[in-house]
């Protein structure tokens, strides 16, 4: 039996900036992942939809138009809502540090801001990937 | 849960995972497709192919929408190439498809070839039945990017589309051999771009030096699939050829030779498996290999004894 982690990775929101999630896209991809890429401006229903039809195991979620507080949660919930109660979903973006604990609490499982190195969320989600 | 008995009550969910379990061949695969298999038999499945950029995954999210409207439900197989070198994969092809996201009527599953060469990933028949039980009316498999001899796709579909654009120029007559054969249905795509017209010629010859002469002469149809043009022409060649198969007899000759391959391949899939399962775990095999890199014994006398122990 063969392990596959299968990773969507997604935009939610407005803004039209996806080199971020195109570097981590690669970065998975080079982890030995199957990245689902799913382009810019998806909504939460779009997004949690992706992830119900590809199975994934993680939601990573790159956002930086400053709407993270609503968006991100709101993913979480849907996925949640979908019977999807393992799946990991992460952000990352340019996120305050202060809005952080309150997106872990909401069920964001981590959080990377810029200049975390892709090894780092490579590492996160081999660890906590169920 | 009963993953087929729930992807049989229509649980989209279930539908998502049993694929999962059969593309990482979980133990409980087997039997998740022996309860589907029943309820197969009922799709129709379009075969899209053609060279990288072509525009298969806009033409095919046209196609769907094109079907959609006619009240059928889709599923949507998008096959991408799994890198050889990490084992990953990006899987891009919903770009081109999310306006069909949230249609309820459409199931898009993305898969990465895991080292299949012939365009499709070795699981992807099993996908196409598993989406069939779960009651589409027809299903799309979307190839890898393929150059000339990626042509599985024609043991999977019963009508199989090929892409091209203009603008290959000469290298038409390098492909010819391989993918411009396996086609019941070309469409020249990207059709506003120079070197369109004469795609079109270069292809109309080729079919006619066509020695095999089959009944079905392939069709050829122009669209530009980001502007919507030529689609409903694209369906209604497809229904057409879908049609011919039917009245021919031909469907039944391609389905009966697609499970005589498939059953092959289970056969060697099965006993491959359990033989190797065996000796891996007993480290009899890293042992076999040993004596061999030493010149000990020979592979065949191993292979044939193997046999002997296992094929009783």
């Amino acid at each position: 039996m063969e392990r596959h982690i299968r990773v969507l990775v997604a935009k939610p929101g407005l803004d039209g900036h996806d080199r971020g999630a195109k570097v981590v896209a690669r970065a998975l991809r080079d982890a030995g992942f199957e990245v689902i890429y799913t382009g810019l401006r998806q909504t939460p229903e779009q997004i949690t939809e992706a992830a119900l039809q590809e199975d994934v195991n993680v939601v990573a979620l790159s956002l930086l138009s400053g709407a993270h507080n609503t968006l991100f949660p709101k993913v979480v919930n849907m996925v949640r809502g979908k019977g999807m109660n393992d799946v990991l979903v992460i952000g990352g973006g340019v996120i305050p540090d202060a809005d952080i604990p309150g997106l872990k609490e909401a069920g964001v499982a981590a959080v990377f801001t810029p200049g975390t190195p892709t090894a780092s969320i490579i590492d996160f989600i081999k660890a906590n990937v169920k | 849960m009963d993953i087929a008995a729930e992807l049989l009550a229509g649980s989209r969910l279930a539908l998502s995972r049993a694929i999962t379990a059969v593309e990482n061949e979980y133990d409980e695969a087997t039997a998740i497709m022996q309860q589907l298999y029943p309820h197969t038999g009922q799709a129709y499945v379009i075969g899209v192919t053609g060279p990288p950029g072509a525009g298969k995954s806009t033409l095919t999210d046209k196609l769907v929408k094109v079907y959609r409207r006619q009240g059928k439900t889709v599923g949507i197989i998008a096959v991408d190439p799994t890198s050889p070198f990490s084992g990953g994969a990006i899987l891009g092809d919903r770009i081109r498809m999310n306006e069909l996201t949230l249609d309820e009527g459409v199931f898009i599953r993305s898969m990465g070839t895991r080292g299949s060469l012939g365009g499709l990933s070795r699981k992807t028949a099993d996908v196409v039945k598993i989406m069939d039980a779960a009651g589409k009316d027809v299903i799309f498999v979307e190839t890898v990017g393929v150059g000339q001899s990626e042509v599985d796709i024609v043991k999977a579909a019963d009508t199989t589309v090929v892409v091209l654009v203009p603008g290959l120029g000469d290298d038409i007559q390098a492909i010819k051999a391989g993918i411009l054969e396996i086609g019941d249905v070309f469409a020249i795509n990207k059709a506003d771009r120079e070197g369109a017209e004469r795609l079109k010629a270069e292809l109309n010859m080729m079919l006619d030096l066509d020695q095999a002469k089959s009944a079905w002469r392939p069709s050829i149809r122009q669209t530009v699939a980001n502007a919507g043009q030529g689609i409903e022409e694209l369906v209604a060649t497809i229904d057409e050829h879908a049609a011919f198969l039917g009245t021919s007899g031909e469907l039944v000759r391609r389905r009966t030779a697609r499970a005589r391959n498939e059953l092959i391949a289970l056969i060697e899939e099965q006993i491959s498996h359990r033989i190797l399962k065996d000796i891996a775990a007993s480290g009899q095999l890293d042992a076999l290999a040993a004596a061999l890199a030493e010149r000990r014994e020979d592979p065949y006398a191993i292979v044939k004894r193997l046999l002997a122990a296992y094929l009783r």
